[in-house]
């Protein structure tokens, strides 16, 4: 029952319509959301998305498996890296390329990162939606540091194209190891005074403990995975359950939160940094007792040759020229490979029939997935709750839309 | 508590005889085809079964066969609890492409068979808002299909023939 009430005969509308996107800044990307109101709640929600459609399946299919990394990048481009990593683990378990132990711990490091740097956005912004400004800029600076690391390494920030099919394009070199070692010691202290400002705030509590709330059993139906899911009490990490990279080496544990609600996804998130913090600190000690100069398996004819060696080297020659221009035939093969993102499991659906490029290539985006419950959270609850809600799902344009 | 493979299987054929067919494991994954008529009853028995409990459905998508002119719909099921995977694949005719939704089990399945619907024009019978989602609503064509090109074919200012696009 709507609080404005009209007479039967009324052209008026008993509730307000209100285009919430395409570009608004709460929204936090371009997606929109035609909400229908009844004063400060929402009634009905509908989600419009593809506003950044960009056809990546399509173009995946007339591309050779090297090109395609790029592509990959804007998916969810808070943590590109990660899905680097996993299209090229695809790619490896198709070729049954099997990594050097320095390359897995190169990859966890960056993975890590960039998982950092995802829980870092969201949390931030979370702040910032609930009126909190100071948080975001902590942790944007250390964002940087964490892009600065990134650049380091590949050269770029953001849609990093990180690494090849095999491993690295280079090894990390001195400066990049410092930086993550400074990053792993003043990180920690940045981290430890946002969550002050944060965790026990009143303030902040008022507005997330009971929002946006869903249930153990609805997050598993509507297909939540990631931080969203583990907030609702299931532990379920694509790490631990299908382990790839070599996690199953590692020592970490897999936080859980209990009401499903956005203060159990921000401390879900809050206590992933941390534990990605420990997984850096233990690759790193692991890469170190690795053999130094290691940063790709050995598969020459998937592997880019060194460049002095194109000029003086008749088989690097073709090999170069082969995997540049495409001429690399795949074997066939259909896989599926799941890798955990920041918002979940990441998956990969790849069928080649040989040739140049995938036959077919499906992304699981988690985003995509996880979007889909928000009419049903908003619907009853405040416009600034729903929010706060849309929020600490971490919606990425990008991902959702491919 | 675990899952056999071979046992699954075993109890799979005897549950649903001739209607499941082809069963293999590429990279490890159980894969099986099916039938139209039988999907939805398959997802069903596995869901709803308390040994294996697939109660995530991971991914639905389609893919183009032009040369036999199908279309196949995938389905990833995933048991959380058995740490097992499957993939269910139903060819439909390019000429008929209707097949059950599975919305009716799985509200995850709500976007994932809009967004196999617009770029394959898999037509989902029972969904409750099967319209586009990511193209534009007056779009005519479904693009993944492979009879369209990836670019205008009557650009001239654009030869890749040397790259193969």
């Amino acid at each position: 029952m709507a609080h404005i009430q009209l007479d039967s005969d009324s052209l008026e509308k008993e509730t307000t319509t209100l285009n919430l996107g395409p570009t608004h800044p709460a929204t936090h990307g371009v997606f929109q959301n035609v909400l229908e109101m009844d004063g400060e709640r929402i009634v009905s929600a509908v989600s419009t998305i593809g506003y950044i459609h960009r056809a990546f399946e399509k173009i995946a299919e007339h591309r050779p498996y090297y090109q395609i990394t790029p592509l990959t990048d804007r998916l969810n481009y808070c943590s590109s890296p990660i899905n680097n990593f996993g299209w090229h683990l695809t790619v490896e378990k198709l070729l049954n390329i099997e990594t050097p132990k320095r390359v897995d711990y190169m990859r966890i490091i960056i993975m890590e990162l960039a998982r950092i740097s995802d829980h870092l956005i969201c949390n931030g912004i979370l702040g910032v939606d609930t009126g909190a400004f100071t948080g975001f800029l902590y942790l944007m600076q250390e964002r940087e540091n964490i892009y600065e690391i990134y650049e380091e390494i590949c050269g770029a920030r953001l849609t990093t194209n990180f690494g090849r099919v095999g491993g690295f394009e280079r090894d990390f070199n001195d400066i990049a190891i410092l930086k993550i070692k400074k990053f792993l010691t003043t990180f920690p202290k940045v981290m430890k005074s946002f969550e002050e400002l944060f965790n026990r705030n009143r303030i902040f509590i008022d507005r997330t403990v009971g929002v946006g709330a869903i249930s153990a059993e609805k997050a598993l139906n509507y297909g939540f995975t990631g931080p969203c899911l583990r907030a609702t009490g299931i532990d379920y990490d694509v790490r631990t359950a299908n382990p790839y990279s070599s996690y199953n080496e590692f020592d970490f544990e897999i936080p859980v939160g209990t009401n499903g609600d956005t203060y159990d996804r921000y401390m879900v998130r809050n206590e992933e940094i941390w534990q990605s913090l420990r997984l850096i600190e233990q690759a790193l000690a692991k890469m170190e007792k690795e053999p130094k100069g290691i940063f790709h398996a050995d598969v020459p004819a998937y592997y880019l040759p060194e460049k002095q060696d194109v000029y003086a080297n008749m088989e690097a020659l073709i090999y170069h020229f082969k995997i540049v221009m495409g001429e690399v035939d795949m074997p066939k093969g259909e896989l599926y490979h799941a890798v955990e993102g920041g918002n979940g499991e990441l998956g990969f659906y790849l069928i080649s029939e040989g040739g140049r490029s995938p036959y077919r290539l499906h992304f699981r985006r988690p985003c995509f997935i996880i979007y889909q419950a928000f009419a049903e959270i908003a619907k009853g609850s405040l416009l600034s709750d729903a929010i706060v809600t849309m929020s600490s799902l971490n919606v990425i344009a990008g991902e959702l839309d491919a | 508590m675990a899952i056999a493979t071979e046992n699954l299987i075993a109890d799979l054929q005897s549950t649903f005889g001739t209607a499941l067919s082809n069963f293999e494991q590429p990279y490890g994954l159980l894969t099986f085809q099916t039938n139209k008529d039988s999907i939805i009853q398959v997802l069903k028995y596995l869901n709803e079964n308390e040994t294996y409990r697939f109660r995530f459905l991971t991914d639905v998508c389609a893919v183009h066969y032009p040369t036999t002119k199908e279309l196949a719909v995938i389905y990833h099921v995933q048991s959380m609890e058995n740490n097992f995977r499957l993939r269910i694949k139903v060819f439909i005719p390019e000429s008929n492409p209707k097949i059950p939704t599975a919305t009716v089990l799985y509200e995850s399945a709500n976007w994932q068979e809009r967004e196999t619907y617009d770029f394959f024009g898999v037509i989902f019978e029972g969904h409750p808002n099967l319209v586009r989602i990511l193209n534009v609503d007056d779009m005519v064509a479904f693009p993944m299909r492979k009879e369209h090109p990836l670019e205008d074919p009557n650009r001239i200012d654009k030869n890749d023939t040397y790259f193969g696009r």
